[in-house]
């Protein structure tokens, strides 16, 4: 059996393990890196990337459909088609190319990179199956990043209809009608870009709110362009079963009922991957169904490091990578500590939401008094020259010190706006720093700028 | 027959992997149950592994000397029935097996016992919050770029006063800070920096003492020993002497009691009530015991000596404790009383502590140092009851005097102590 000695291990080579390698390549740490599938995690191969395509590919799909009547821009065309294989072909290839880039970097990087499935042996030892035989590999650190997979409904196992987001990705014909249970922001940007393509969507979710981790404020454009889209939204409600093309849901009072689908799109959440490749063996401390980490990312067992999905919320790739690069700078010998403000985050449904920090509810909650901002976008010329107004920029503040505490944004393009949201907050901006930056004109920032001058009391197009 | 693999147990918390330092067994050893395989050694302790199983060990997988992982196989064992090749050892949770350590003794290990559940998941049920998302009111206010010189410098940026608007924290409040490590913290107003320094000659007294303490530090390794003592009884006993004195007696102090406990116990450790002349290297037992009293005086610490205590009664030793006191402090004691003892106690009375580290009083080879009295709870097997209790910090000569006699010395003051009805029965 061959067997590599190493410094640093890598487990999964999704946004947080292909970043700590990187780092450590970088900082000079002889690295080795373990993939079972392809480079890039669930992230790039069948996460943010195609489903980002995919909305993306709607949206155009969607506008050009609304040109064939007479319209407010004067533009006319004829019924447009979509051949769904191709812009799957045509994601696939942005992935592809994502792939190799990724493998590139590591290469770069000089990290040797193994492709196969790695099992642990013991503490500092993993024995992967590759094409070529089985593979030992002992190293002095070890990286646990392998990430986390859909959870699965009893009631509706994956295959045949009931599809992951990842078999969604997959699907070379738009459905005629889509059921999607779990109204999270992955199945909402799912059902948005599937209703756009031309599917009937019905949105099943358990909870009294779509998208139930944020405040009912930033969700109702969202709600009210699902609406638009014909998206029919059932909250409350109880997926139960999936038979004769129909899905049957138990509504919130409490009745059954049966819901047409070609394809149900099951979208209840992600589950850390700590099953199945040895990890009981090292009997690490767990926190919940995570693998419990410390501030340095360290786990229960010295050497042993765990980033990114399997360590916990937010399950998001930007988290991973942050961690993964202070973990690897740890290895090298640095001092770091994890002491980020803010982690923010974004859903591309349509408008979009990015929020950074707290939510006025959350600040609150713990126990700030705040003052809170909210601009408009129908009151910004970029809005309204972009035909799309619906959404506003939010500012949550400290009442006493102005210290902003939390940034949030519902709208077209919003997403972009996250720069300036966690900047601010990582730099420990006050009201008067963002109200006193020239926000360039005309642009949708100009939003953020207001919103912390209406917070100041002084708002200009308001 | 089948096969048995022990593994190396998850010795401690965190431990990922341990050193081989003993085997006890070699291939074709038979083994019992619980029979003790192997040792090895973290770097907390070293710990024993027993055989959970009856056979005949196949396999080592490591030698003496080896670094071998946590959950890496260490041996094999033949073994009657169906055998386990391939079942690692048992698995703990952490969470039990912490729980079981206190209860468990040093040398067994997690193999001996059974297999557990799963771990209890020690944390909330609920997703782990980043650590980065908690007690944002007690972080520091600064950017990233002043929070990671900050972590490069060791520095804690709560220590950090901050110039910034809202309590900011910038680079230039990093830097004063950073440059202040080399000069003292900026000066509170109203007070100045005082400088000069004074010399002072060592003369006289000091400098007996300074000679005194640098022989005895330097020639004398000690041994100090010390030992709880209940005095509750012993200061009931006392209150009702005091309060019965006949006119002209003395007020009784611990000490004379203290005296008379020496008395008894030197009769029968004639060893320690001794003094060493190390250069002709004789030790001389004395029949007589000359009990020094370190005595603070305004021209420093002095040891007026209390003669021939094995003869004087308890109200006899508290009258010539008080005069001899009296003496020292006014400084008319005469150079016989000053020197002469045979072993000495030292007591700081109020100001007596928790434990001293007495220097001998050479060329004596024990000193006995008096605790103040304190009243603590103290767990008699049912309830708390408060109790009055002292230390006594005593030191050896341990060239003369063995860890054990020092310690049977003490245990046998303390039992005349607790008891001291002892002190004074004959026999």
């Amino acid at each position: 059996m061959k067997e590599i000695v190493c410094k640093l291990l890598v487990i999964g080579a999704g946004p947080g393990g292909y970043i700590s390698a990187i780092r450590a390549g970088q900082l000079g740490v002889d690295t080795v890196i373990v993939e079972a599938a392809k480079a890039g995690g669930t992230c790039l191969n069948v996460g943010c990337i195609p489903s980002k395509a995919l909305i993306h590919a709607a949206e155009e799909f969607d506008k050009v459909r609304h040109m064939t009547a007479p319209n407010a821009l004067g533009i006319t065309v004829e019924a447009p088609r979509l051949d769904l294989a191709q812009t799957m072909r045509w994601k696939d290839g942005i992935v592809g190319r994502l792939n190799s880039g990724v493998l590139g970097l590591l290469r770069k990087a000089k990290v040797k990179i193994v492709h196969g499935e790695a099992r642990f042996r013991d503490g500092k030892t993993v024995e992967v199956e590759t094409e070529t035989g089985s593979q030992i590999i002992r190293a002095e650190t070890v990286v646990i990043a392998t990430g986390s997979e859909p959870v699965e409904l009893a009631a509706l196992p994956f295959g045949g209809p009931v599809l992951s987001s990842t078999g969604a990705l997959a699907l070379t014909e738009v459905p005629q009608r889509l059921a999607v249970v779990g109204g999270g922001y992955i199945g909402l940007e799912l059902g948005t870009a599937f209703a756009k393509l031309g599917a009937a969507v019905t949105v099943v979710e358990a909870a009294r709110q779509v998208l139930p981790l944020y405040d009912a404020e930033l969700v109702r454009p969202v709600l009210k362009r699902l609406g638009e889209l014909g998206v029919r939204v059932l909250t409350g409600a109880k997926a139960k079963a999936y038979a004769d093309g129909a899905l049957a849901v138990e509504t919130d009072a409490g009745k059954e009922e049966r819901i047409a689908a070609d394809k149900v799109l099951v979208t209840v959440g992600r589950r850390p991957r700590t099953e199945g490749w040895g990890l009981e063996e090292l009997d690490l401390d767990r926190a919940g169904r995570f693998i419990r980490i410390d501030e340095r990312c360290r786990t229960s067992m010295r050497g042993v490091y765990a980033i990114g999905d399997v360590t916990g919320e937010p399950m998001l790739a930007h988290r991973a990578m942050a961690q993964g690069e202070m973990v690897a700078e740890i290895v090298a010998g640095r001092r770091r500590v994890w002491d980020k403000r803010a982690i923010p985050a974004v859903c591309f449904t349509d408008p979009e939401i990015v929020t950074a920090g707290l939510s006025p509810e959350e600040a609150r909650a713990q126990g700030h008094e705040i003052r809170v901002g909210l601009f408009p976008f129908n009151a910004n010329g970029r809005a309204m020259t972009t035909q799309s107004e619906d959404g506003f920029v939010r500012a949550v503040a400290r009442a006493d010190t102005n210290l902003v505490l939390g940034l949030q944004a519902v709208g077209a393009g919003v997403s972009e706006l996250s720069a300036a949201f966690s900047l601010a907050l990582e730099m420990g901006a006050r009201l008067e720093d963002i109200a006193g930056t020239i926000h360039a004109h005309p642009t949708r920032s100009e939003g953020l700028q207001e919103a912390a001058m209406k917070a100041l009391g002084h708002a200009l197009h308001i | 027959m089948g096969e048995f693999v022990i593994r190396m147990p998850d010795v401690g918390e965190g431990v990922a992997e341990a050193e081989l330092v003993e085997w006890h067994v070699k291939p074709g050893d038979p083994v019992r149950e619980d029979m003790v395989l192997a040792a090895v050694m973290t770097d907390k302790a070293t710990v024993e592994i027993p055989s959970p199983v009856d056979g005949v060990v196949l396999w080592l997988g490591a030698e003496i000397g080896d670094t071998v992982a946590v959950k890496a196989p260490l041996l094999r064992i033949e073994i009657a029935g169906e055998g386990e090749a391939e079942t690692p050892s048992p698995q703990r949770g952490e969470g039990a097996r912490r729980a079981d350590e206190g209860a468990l003794p040093p040398a067994v290990t997690p193999l001996s016992s059974p297999p557990s559940e799963p771990p209890p998941s020690s944390g909330p049920a609920g997703p782990l919050l980043p650590a980065g998302e908690k007690g944002k009111e007690a972080r520091p206010l600064a950017s990233p770029a002043v929070r990671l010189r900050a972590q490069e410098a060791g520095v804690d940026l709560r220590q950090v006063a901050g110039s910034g608007p809202a309590g900011r924290i910038s680079h230039d409040d990093l830097d004063r800070f950073l440059a202040r490590g080399e000069e003292p913290a900026a000066m509170p107003a109203g007070l100045a920096r005082r400088t000069g320094t004074e010399e002072i000659k060592v003369t006289g007294l000091r400098r007996r003492i300074a000679e005194k303490m640098r022989l005895a530090a330097s020639r004398i390794p000690h041994i100090t020993y010390v030992e709880e003592v209940d005095v509750t009884d012993l200061e009931e006993l006392r209150a009702t002497m005091n309060a019965a004195r006949k006119p002209g007696q003395p007020k009784l102090t611990i000490l004379p009691f203290l005296i008379r406990a020496l008395v008894r116990t030197l009769a029968e450790q004639p060893g320690i009530n001794a003094t060493f002349d190390d250069e002709a290297g004789v030790v001389t037992r004395h029949a007589a015991v000359h009990v020094g009293i370190a005595t603070q005086t305004p021209s420093g610490l002095t040891v007026p000596v209390v003669r021939h205590a094995e003869a004087r009664t308890l109200w006899d030793a508290a009258a010539e404790l008080a005069r001899l006191a009296e003496a020292a402090r006014n400084g008319t004691a005469a150079r016989e009383e000053l020197s002469g003892s045979t072993i000495t106690i030292t007591s700081l009375g109020a100001l007596g502590g928790i434990v001293t580290t007495p220097i001998i009083n050479h060329p004596e080879v024990a000193i006995v140092g008096v605790n103040k009295i304190a009243t603590r709870p103290v767990w008699d097997g049912a309830q708390f009851i408060p109790r009055k209790i002292m230390n006594l910090s005593s030191s050896f000569d341990h060239r003369i005097v063995d860890g054990w006699d020092a310690a049977v010395f003490v245990q046998r003051v303390r039992a005349l102590l607790e008891t001291p009805a002892l002190i004074f029965i004959e026999g």
